[in-house]
C-alpha cells in the first residue's frame, strides 16, 4: 500500500492532466491497472442531468491503458499511444466515481495491446468498454513517438 | 435535452455564436474548449494551458485532452448542422494519434459524413499551427434520437 501511495504521488506530479482530473491508482498488477477518476461537478457534460462528459472517460481510458502496459513491461520504456477506440455502453451514474480496469493481454516487440473498461459498482456492468494499441520505444530510439506517455 | 438547453442552441445559431454553447458545460470550462467560426467554417478550439500536459519530459498533451476535443468538436458540428434539436449520444469514437500535441492551442474540424434516422457518422481532425499537419483523427458515430433517453455517454 505504502508503494501505491509512492506510485501515485509520481503519477501526479508527473502528469498535469492526471493531477486535474484527480485520477487515483487503485491497484497494479502484472499486465493490469485499475484506477478511479472522482466524480466532480467540473467534468460534468451535460448539465441538465450531471453525467460526466465522454472526454473525462477518455482520459482515465488512456491513463489506464498506458498504465497497463507498463505493468506488462520487463524494462519501462517510454510508450505512445497508436489508437483508442472507446465504447460507450451506459451513462455514468451522476454523482458517483467512475473506475476502470485495463489489462495488457498481448506484448510484440514494437506494439502492445490493451483491453479496459470503466464502471461504477460493477465490472459486469460497465460504462464504456476501450481497446488500444501502443507503440513501445526501442534501442533505435522513440518508436515513431506519436505521442509519449511518461 | 431541457428547455433552458434548446432556448440556448436556438439562439447561439441565431446570432451565429456558438460560443454560446460550450460556455454552460462545465467540462468543456474546466478544459479551456470552446467552438468559434473562422473564416465561415466551425472550428473546435483547445486552449492551450499547463493542465492539459500528460508527459512533461517532451513536453505533449495528455492524450485525454485531443480525444476530449475531439469528440466536443464531432458533437457540436452535430449540434450545428442538425435541423431537429437532439442531444446527440457517443456510441463510440476511435482517436488514432499522428504526432505529439505541443503545449500550445490545438483546433479541430468535424464533417457529418452521414447523419441517418438514428446513427449521425462524423470524421474529425485535430492539429496545431500547421493544418496539413494533423496531430490526430477520428471517426465516431451518434445516436440522435429526438427527446428520447437512449443509451450511451452524453456531451
Amino acid at each position: 500500500m505504502a508503494r501505491l501511495a509512492q506510485l501515485n504521488r509520481h503519477f501526479h506530479q508527473a502528469v498535469p492532466h492526471n493531477r486535474a482530473l484527480g485520477l487515483e491508482m487503485v491497484e497494479l498488477s502484472d499486465g493490469s491497472a485499475r484506477m478511479r477518476l472522482p466524480y466532480s461537478a467540473d467534468l460534468v457534460g451535460n448539465p441538465d442531468t450531471g453525467v460526466l462528459h465522454g472526454g473525462a472517460i477518455t482520459s482515465l481510458m488512456d491513463a489506464c491503458c498506458g498504465a497497463a502496459v507498463f505493468m506488462k513491461l520487463i524494462m519501462p520504456v517510454p510508450i505512445a499511444t497508436l489508437d483508442l477506440r472507446i465504447d460507450y455502453l451506459r451513462p455514468a451514474d451522476p454523482g458517483r466515481d467512475v473506475l476502470a480496469h485495463a489489462t495488457c493481454f498481448r506484448l510484440t516487440r514494437n506494439v502492445a495491446f490493451v483491453r479496459g473498461i470503466a464502471y461504477v459498482d460493477d465490472e459486469a456492468d460497465p460504462v464504456a468498454a476501450a481497446a488500444g494499441a501502443f507503440m513501445l520505444a526501442t534501442s533505435l530510439g522513440p518508436a515513431a513517438t506519436p505521442r509519449s506517455q511518461p | 435535452m431541457s428547455e433552458r438547453l434548446i432556448q440556448l442552441l436556438t439562439e447561439a445559431k441565431r446570432t451565429n455564436q456558438p460560443g454560446r454553447l460550450t460556455e454552460i458545460i462545465p467540462y468543456a470550462r474546466f478544459m479551456g474548449l470552446s467552438m468559434r467560426h473562422v473564416a465561415g467554417e466551425l472550428l473546435g478550439q483547445l486552449t492551450y494551458s499547463d493542465m492539459l500536459i500528460g508527459n512533461p519530459a517532451l513536453p505533449a498533451l495528455h492524450g485525454g485532452t485531443i480525444g476530449a476535443l475531439l469528440e466536443s468538436t464531432a458533437i457540436f458540428q452535430i449540434l450545428w448542422e442538425a435541423e431537429t434539436i437532439v442531444l446527440p449520444k457517443t456510441i463510440d469514437i476511435t482517436v488514432d494519434y499522428l504526432r505529439s500535441g505541443r503545449p500550445v492551442d490545438t483546433w479541430a474540424k468535424g464533417i457529418l459524413t452521414r447523419q441517418g434516422r438514428r446513427v449521425a457518422n462524423v470524421r474529425v481532425e485535430a492539429w496545431q499551427e500547421d493544418r496539413t499537419r494533423p496531430i490526430a483523427i477520428a471517426h465516431a458515430h451518434f445516436l440522435i434520437l429526438p427527446g428520447e433517453a437512449g443509451e450511451g455517454e452524453t456531451a
